[in-house]
């Protein structure tokens, strides 16, 4: 039983995500989780306004449906596969966090200080979270993809240009966690 | 029916490895960005690597998808700037709020409501970027 609540090691994890691509690819489709936000902005009928979002979204309804099946995946595990002894972090990062008002994991996924729903009260905290999105969803269209489109699905067809983007990614990510993180939180 | 039922069972096994994995974890990007854990780079890393091992078999034997026809994977548009800027937009991003866009969906379907602001700035920059698409350099 330990194996559904203890965390799973990042060989075992890496694999089976490595399968998910390869699967969806003998499907004869292709793992990218970003474009998603283009249909959704799509469905939403952005088409009409603007021509990037002017595309038959239906044909990547396979993708929603992937989606779906991904939040699913998220309900039962956080619900019936998780255990205290969960997120067991550097204990040096812990300190770090805590000198930036970061409360410490204890088995939850994020931190209360950024996800809680008291963040409510806080506008400072809501526009983190939005800014963070943002960036996201920005990034990762202008990209042409995001961790999984282009980190694992592109590298593992050796593709020059997300090499590049994965760079860029670990870059910004870098700046970010560096030096604007410590700023922002305090 | 067995259509959609495939892929939602290809998401299912997505959100339970991402979240077993603690990929979906804050704390996880926080940890990896400062480099003080092994725990990402591995899951990344070993997922590239079991994805170009599969590759490679496929196209080597010339293997066909489920409906018979010959997997082509295309190759991405050649360039620079637009992967290096918006892989740096993206990369601010991902260090913020600690989840790439499967993560968000993962964590909302986990019941992390706030995430729903994440969610709602990542549509807000997917139509921004929609919007200013011809003036941006690629």
């Amino acid at each position: 039983m330990d194996i559904i609540f203890q965390t799973w090691s990042w060989y075992v994890s890496g694999f089976l995500i490595g399968l998910i691509m390869l699967a969806l690819i003998y499907f004869g489709k292709s793992f990218g989780m970003s474009s998603n936000l283009r249909s959704l902005c799509s469905m939403a009928g952005l088409g009409k306004r603007v021509a990037f979002f002017d595309f038959d979204w239906k044909a990547q309804r396979w993708n929603l449906v992937v989606v779906l099946g991904a939040m699913l995946g998220g309900f039962v595990a956080v619900h019936f596969m998780s255990d205290a002894s969960n997120v067991n972090i550097n204990p040096d990062t812990i300190e770090q966090l805590a000198t930036l008002g970061i409360d410490a994991p204890n088995g939850k996924l994020v931190p209360d200080a950024l996800f809680g729903m008291s963040i409510l009260e806080s506008p400072k905290s809501i526009f983190i979270l939005l800014i963070g999105g943002v960036l996201i969803g920005f990034g990762s269209r202008y990209a042409g993809g995001c961790t999984s489109g282009h980190a694992i699905s592109g590298l593992s067809n050796l593709q020059i240009p997300s090499l590049k983007a994965v760079i860029g990614f670990f870059i910004g990510g870098l700046i970010m966690a560096h030096f604007l993180l410590p700023l922002i939180l305090n | 029916m067995k259509n959609i039922l495939k892929y939602l069972l290809v998401g299912f096994v997505f959100g339970i490895v991402l979240t077993k994995s603690e990929a979906v974890s804050w704390y996880r990007i926080y940890e990896m960005f400062q480099f003080q854990s092994f725990h990402m780079y591995g899951i990344i890393s070993v997922a590239i690597l079991t994805g170009i091992i599969g590759i490679q078999i496929i196209k080597r034997n010339n293997i066909k998808d489920i409906k018979g026809e010959s997997i082509e994977i295309p190759d991405k548009e050649k360039g620079s700037a637009r992967y290096v800027i918006g892989g740096l937009f993206f990369g601010l991003g991902w260090a913020l709020v600690g989840s790439c866009p499967g993560p968000i969906f993962i964590l909302l379907g986990a019941g992390f409501w706030t995430v729903l602001i994440v969610l709602f700035g990542a549509l807000v920059g997917t139509y921004l970027y929609g919007l200013l698409k011809s003036k941006l350099p690629h």
